[in-house]
């Protein structure tokens, strides 16, 4: 049984919301999988105009096959992940061993895209020991928008090889006058052996 | 009466059930620009919340390369409270030629009155705008300084991608009671602020 008020779902299928602005939409687990995503009207996901900004929790995200990097890619028809980005990247590292610190802007490795459909790295040269993993959060501003660039944000926190605690923050914008209406996540290469994605919408 | 949705209970004997998430963000106002000279939230900033943030979506303004200005008002009615900030930001330009991680000596403030930058350069192409978020921390009090972090990214007027960090404080014993979003150069063509009050 369901509650609709003046045309707002008030509770529906034992979930209710009382007015928080942190709308919980979905939650993926993964488990040895190659890709996950969150498609509008897809298994649930609501990512179109109903929210202007969408807010997505990365979770001990841990990559079945070491020295890889994590990544995410938007589409605009819900199969093809290969919209065209912009970003920029940087992080600061310091080595467990104490020896070893920093502060850079990414150029190499293909971390910072130029215009590029391919996906879009989050990290690099990450480990699959086993406490190793990637948490951290993602951003996206009106992916439904037809007029303005589709500007986002991710922020992480990862192991290097297990030698390495990595902070990288990479922000861009998908270079696009249609809608994304999905946002995908997988490693370079492998599968995300474990860990959960959780996507909200900001109201 | 207990209320029972699909073999969930929400809610029984008076009270809601624990499992219910009832949200620690509230939507105060939103404002959504017009061609606007500024967008202002008079009101609304009190001790109700220890902290506020602010969301800016699709910031568009009508005048190329303009940058975008926060300023704080402390009791007057002028939006000129002191402040002091650190600005550091990382693009990446479209035709790869172009890409940095810099500290901006320029555009950071010692003790300024004048209002803070927190995006820089942004394109008025038709599809370019800046998107973001401000955090202010505990306005109302008359003991500390009133701390800020600010987070946004923009399409730059020449096609890059600019990831833009500001973080300082006002440096006032007074209450913050307001804040402006304007444009150094030209009004705000358009674009959306929502600001929520975090408990």
């Amino acid at each position: 049984m369901g509650l609709i008020s003046n045309g707002t779902t008030v509770f529906d299928a034992g979930s209710m919301s009382l007015g928080g602005k942190l709308t919980f939409i979905k939650k993926l687990t993964a488990s040895g999988d190659s890709t996950l995503s969150f498609v509008h009207g897809s298994s649930s996901v609501v990512f179109d105009g109903t929210y202007k900004e969408y807010f997505i929790t990365l979770k001990h995200i841990h990559p079945a096959t070491n020295n890889v990097a994590f990544e995410m890619n938007f589409t605009q028809d819900g199969s093809s992940f290969a919209q065209s980005k912009t970003t920029s990247c940087f992080d600061a590292y310091h080595a467990e061993a104490g020896n070893d610190a920093g502060l850079r802007f990414e150029a190499g490795a293909s971390l910072a895209l130029a215009n590029n459909t391919g996906w879009a790295p989050l990290n690099y040269n990450m480990g699959n020991e086993n406490d190793g993993n990637l948490s951290g959060f993602v951003r996206i501003f009106d992916p439904a928008g037809t007029t303005f660039h589709k500007q986002f944000q991710t922020e992480v926190s990862w192991q290097y090889l297990n030698t390495y605690g990595i902070r990288q923050n990479t922000a861009g914008y998908v270079n696009a006058s249609v809608a994304s209406v999905g946002i995908g996540f997988r490693f370079s290469s492998g599968n995300i052996d474990a860990g959960d994605i959780c996507l909200y919408g900001v109201g | 009466m207990g209320l029972i949705s699909n073999g969930t209970t929400l809610l029984d004997a008076g009270a809601i059930d624990s499992g219910i998430t009832q949200g620690s963000m509230t939507l105060i106002n939103t404002l959504t620009a017009s061609s606007s000279a500024n967008l202002t939230f008079s009101s609304g900033i009190t001790s109700a919340y220890k902290e506020y943030v602010f969301h800016l979506i699709n910031i568009h303004p009508a005048t190329d390369t303009a940058d975008l200005f926060i300023k704080f008002r402390d009791g007057s009615t002028a939006y000129d409270a002191t402040h002091n900030a650190t600005v550091w930001r990382a693009y990446h330009g479209e035709n790869n030629t172009s890409s940095a991680l810099e500290y901006e000596a320029s555009e950071d403030v010692s003790q300024g009155t004048s209002g803070q930058g927190i995006a820089y350069n942004i394109g008025n192409d038709n599809d370019q705008s800046t998107s973001g978020y401000f955090h202010l921390f505990n306005p109302a009090s008359t003991v500390f300084h009133k701390h800020f972090l600010c987070r946004m990214q923009n399409s730059h007027g020449s096609d890059l991608a600019l990831d833009n960090y500001v973080a300082g404080y006002c440096n006032v014993t007074a209450a913050i009671d307001g804040i402006q979003f304007v444009m150094d150069s030209g009004n705000i063509d358009s674009g959306t602020i929502k600001m929520y009050g975090v408990s």
